[in-house]
Parts: C-alpha cells; sequence; structure tokens
C-alpha cells in the first residue's frame, strides 16, 4: 500500500508540474508515511485540508485519509445553501465496508459541491488534492483557519500516526 | 490489589447489552444513537430478528440489489442502513454483534477500516478456535471459503461501530430476495448463495457457546459489565437524523418501475 500511495502521489505531482497552462501549483513534500501532504494548504487532526482562496474555502480529504480508508466507492455530500460547522460533519465517504464521516475544517455555507464524485467516486483516490474536492464554502469566520495545522505539522501528525 | 485487579483498573470499560427477538430496524436506530451520543464502549448482542427482514448498505440500490417483483409480492421490509457494505436478508436464524468503541479505546488501533476489520478477525479468531477453520476472508468471516458473518462499519471523527450479521441459521428460501452483487470478493468467485454461505450451527455446538466465548475475548481488551436496555435514557437528541430508514412500498415500487423501464 505504501509504494501504491507513493507512486499515486508522484505521479499526480509530475502531471501537475508539467502542465504549462495551469497555475503552478504549491510545492508538495512527502511525509516518511509515504502519502502527499501539499503546502500552502491547511489541514486537521481528522484528514481533511482547506485551501483558502479570497472568499472561497476548498475541502477534501488528505492523501493519508484515503490511503487508509481504501477503494471509494460512494461520497454522501451536503446540498449548495447548507451552513457547515468548524469540526462537525458535513457529509460521508463509503469504502468498502465503511462510511467514514468527513468534517468541516471551517464554518460557513456550502456554495458548491463537486458533481463528479456522484458518478467518480473514485476521484478521492487519484486526486485528492485537486479532482477529488469534495466542498467549497464561503466562511464565516476565516479566522478559524489561524487553528488549523500547516503542512508540516500535519506531516507530523501523519507519521505520529503510523507509528502506533 | 491482585494482578488481575491490577489489570482491570488499566481496561476501558465496555457497556454489554443483550437482547433477543429486538426487531432490526430498532437495534440500528440505537446503534447509531449510541455511536453518535454515547461517550461509552458497547457490545451490542441481538439473538435473531422478529421477521424476515433485507438491509442495504448505505448506497444501496434496490433495483440493483434486490428482486423487487418477489420482495413487493411478499412484503418483505428493506432496510437501509448507516454503515458501508453490502446486502443481508436477517431473520430469526441471524445473531447481530456490534462494537461500539472509542478511538482510543484499543491501544495501537488505528481508526481505519482494515485495521478495525483485523482486529475484529483476531477476536473470532479467538472465539472460534477449534470448532471450524475460521478465516478472514476479505471483509467477511468464513469456514474455509463459506462464508457464516457479514460486516459493516460507521466511522466518526472519535468513534467507530463494527457490526455483524452472522448466520447461525438461515432459509435458503429468503437468499432468493438477493441478487448476485456486481460489487463481490474475489474469494466468492460468482457462487450462488447456496455455494457461498454456510450455517454456524453446523459448526458451533451453541449459540450460548458462541456468544458466551466473544464475550470472555471481548475481557482481553475490555472490563465488560452487562447493562440493561431499560436503563439507556430515552432522550435521544432531537436533532439527531436517523440515517437508517425502512424504505416504504412507494419507493420499491418507484425502482420496480424504473428498472422495468430500464429493460
Amino acid at each position: 500500500m505504501a509504494l501504491k500511495l507513493w507512486a499515486s502521489s508522484a505521479a499526480n505531482a509530475l502531471r501537475i508540474s508539467c502542465s504549462g497552462a495551469r497555475t503552478p501549483f504549491p510545492a508538495f513534500s512527502f511525509s516518511r508515511c509515504f502519502s502527499s501532504v501539499i503546502d500552502g494548504l491547511k489541514y486537521t487532526s481528522s484528514h481533511e485540508w482547506v485551501k483558502h482562496e479570497g472568499s472561497v474555502a476548498t475541502i477534501g480529504i488528505t492523501d493519508h485519509a484515503q490511503g487508509h480508508l481504501g477503494e471509494v466507492v460512494f461520497v454522501e455530500l451536503p446540498e449548495s445553501g447548507v451552513a457547515v460547522a468548524k469540526g462537525g460533519s458535513f457529509g460521508a465517504v463509503e469504502s468498502v465496508k465503511a462510511t467514514s464521516d468527513v468534517n468541516s475544517p471551517v464554518s460557513g455555507e456550502v456554495i458548491e459541491v463537486n458533481a463528479k464524485l456522484t458518478e467518480t467516486p473514485g476521484l478521492i483516490n487519484t486526486s485528492p488534492y485537486e479532482d477529488g474536492w469534495m466542498i467549497k464554502v464561503k466562511p464565516s469566520d476565516p479566522s478559524e483557519l489561524n487553528s488549523l495545522m500547516g503542512s508540516k505539522e500535519y506531516t507530523k501528525c501523519c507519521e505520529e500516526e503510523d507509528a502506533h | 490489589m491482585t494482578l488481575a485487579q491490577a489489570r482491570n483498573v488499566v481496561l476501558p470499560c465496555m457497556k454489554l447489552l443483550r437482547m433477543s427477538a429486538v426487531p432490526i430496524l430498532e437495534q440500528l436506530h440505537l446503534e447509531e444513537r449510541l455511536l453518535r451520543t454515547s461517550v461509552d464502549n458497547w457490545c451490542i448482542v441481538n439473538d435473531r430478528t422478529n421477521r424476515p427482514t433485507i438491509v442495504m448498505g448505505v448506497s444501496g440500490r434496490p433495483s440493483e440489489l434486490i428482486e423487487l417483483k418477489s420482495v413487493l409480492r411478499d412484503q418483505i421490509p428493506v432496510i437501509k442502513r448507516f454503515t458501508g457494505g453490502g446486502t443481508v436478508i436477517v431473520d430469526d436464524g441471524t445473531v447481530f454483534i456490534s462494537f461500539i468503541c472509542n478511538k482510543n479505546a484499543i491501544p495501537g488501533l488505528q481508526p481505519y477500516p482494515h485495521p478495525i476489520m483485523s482486529w475484529t478477525g483476531q477476536l473470532y479468531s479467538e472465539v472460534l478456535r477449534g470448532f471450524g477453520d475460521f478465516h478472514l476472508r476479505e471483509n467477511d468471516y468464513a469456514f474455509n471459503s463459506h462464508k457464516f458473518g457479514g460486516n459493516a462499519q460507521s466511522i466518526i471523527k472519535e468513534r467507530w461501530i463494527h457490526h455483524t450479521s452472522f448466520l447461525w441459521d438461515y432459509d435458503i428460501k429468503n437468499m432468493e430476495y438477493l441478487k448476485l452483487p456486481t460489487r463481490a470478493p474475489k474469494y466468492r468467485s460468482a457462487r450462488p448463495h447456496v455455494d457461498f454461505l454456510c450455517r454456524m450451527k453446523e459448526y458451533v455446538p451453541s449459540k450460548s457457546t458462541f456468544i458466551e466465548r466473544t464475550i470472555k475475548s471481548l475481557g482481553s481488551y475490555f472490563l465488560v459489565k452487562p447493562f440493561d436496555l431499560d436503563d439507556i435514557t430515552t432522550e435521544p437528541p432531537c436533532t439527531l437524523p436517523h440515517s437508517t430508514k425502512l424504505l416504504s412500498r412507494q419507493e420499491l415500487e418507484d425502482a420496480y418501475s424504473s428498472q422495468c423501464e430500464n429493460l
């Protein structure tokens, strides 16, 4: 599983860095647990990531999370307009036998959900930080982002978790 | 203090609820409530359910998983539960055992599907030692390559549930309400229900032997304390939505109509 995660992360990185038309992708780093962690994003201890750009926060689950969950076969998402609360569940992913709650890193209003996940839930596995994004939120209190982890801290969190 | 007493001091508590013939819908509602609102660890044992009932996983689609014509004809209840996994038909030959745990209850156990599944495999391997060639086959409990236990999980922020329907006995006629699933474990090898499944009663002397040995094995990880269903508070938070639901006849008829149109 470790080699598969590494290969998947490397493939994603190379694909993004070769595409001149795209906005340059933030640098990434590899944790010793072989899942990718992207610089420039913020993270939760329950393995969600958030990208804050202007008045929009894009949210998904991390490479570490998708690797531990296994193949995602179904995604439950809220509707646009729904309110989410920091730390509260906004949806779930199903992987083979398990549903796993996904929690919002910030409070706010859902302004967009990733409709592609209905037909292709596996995007969460293959592209957790890009095509596998789950919801976009208009944050009600952007200062909530300050309490989230940066990439280095989150990498350490993953390593400590996997060390058990 | 004796060694046994000292050992008990460090083990987390687990409340044991033993029930009999509780309807599966009621059991699932209780489990979801305990998962989301309790802070305790629980083991729930329900010896059989009151009537044959089909139980699908959270993403189950009736038209893909069940023989809708006969289900509608025979008025078999169909439930969509809050956990993942596949479709089962449960009845008075089914034994249900569920574990609801805080994520740090078992030292070193990561709260993810595979580690939890693996831990239960170790537990039941101990329980069933000497009764058959027990295996955790992908995500099923099997004797050799014959499944007798189906599993499902739900993992939330600080807790998880792993619940199992055990085929102590089953009526092969009931299995005919279920289609062969498109998503099936590799070891099934496209076998029909009758060749894939087995009955626990042909391997284990009695239900009480199985249940008592399960409780004893749990004692390696928890301080197990019996609890009465009547002692559980009957005040769930009114905002708690029940993800588990009984599908209405209309929903099943709509699924059947849609299926017929697509043929």
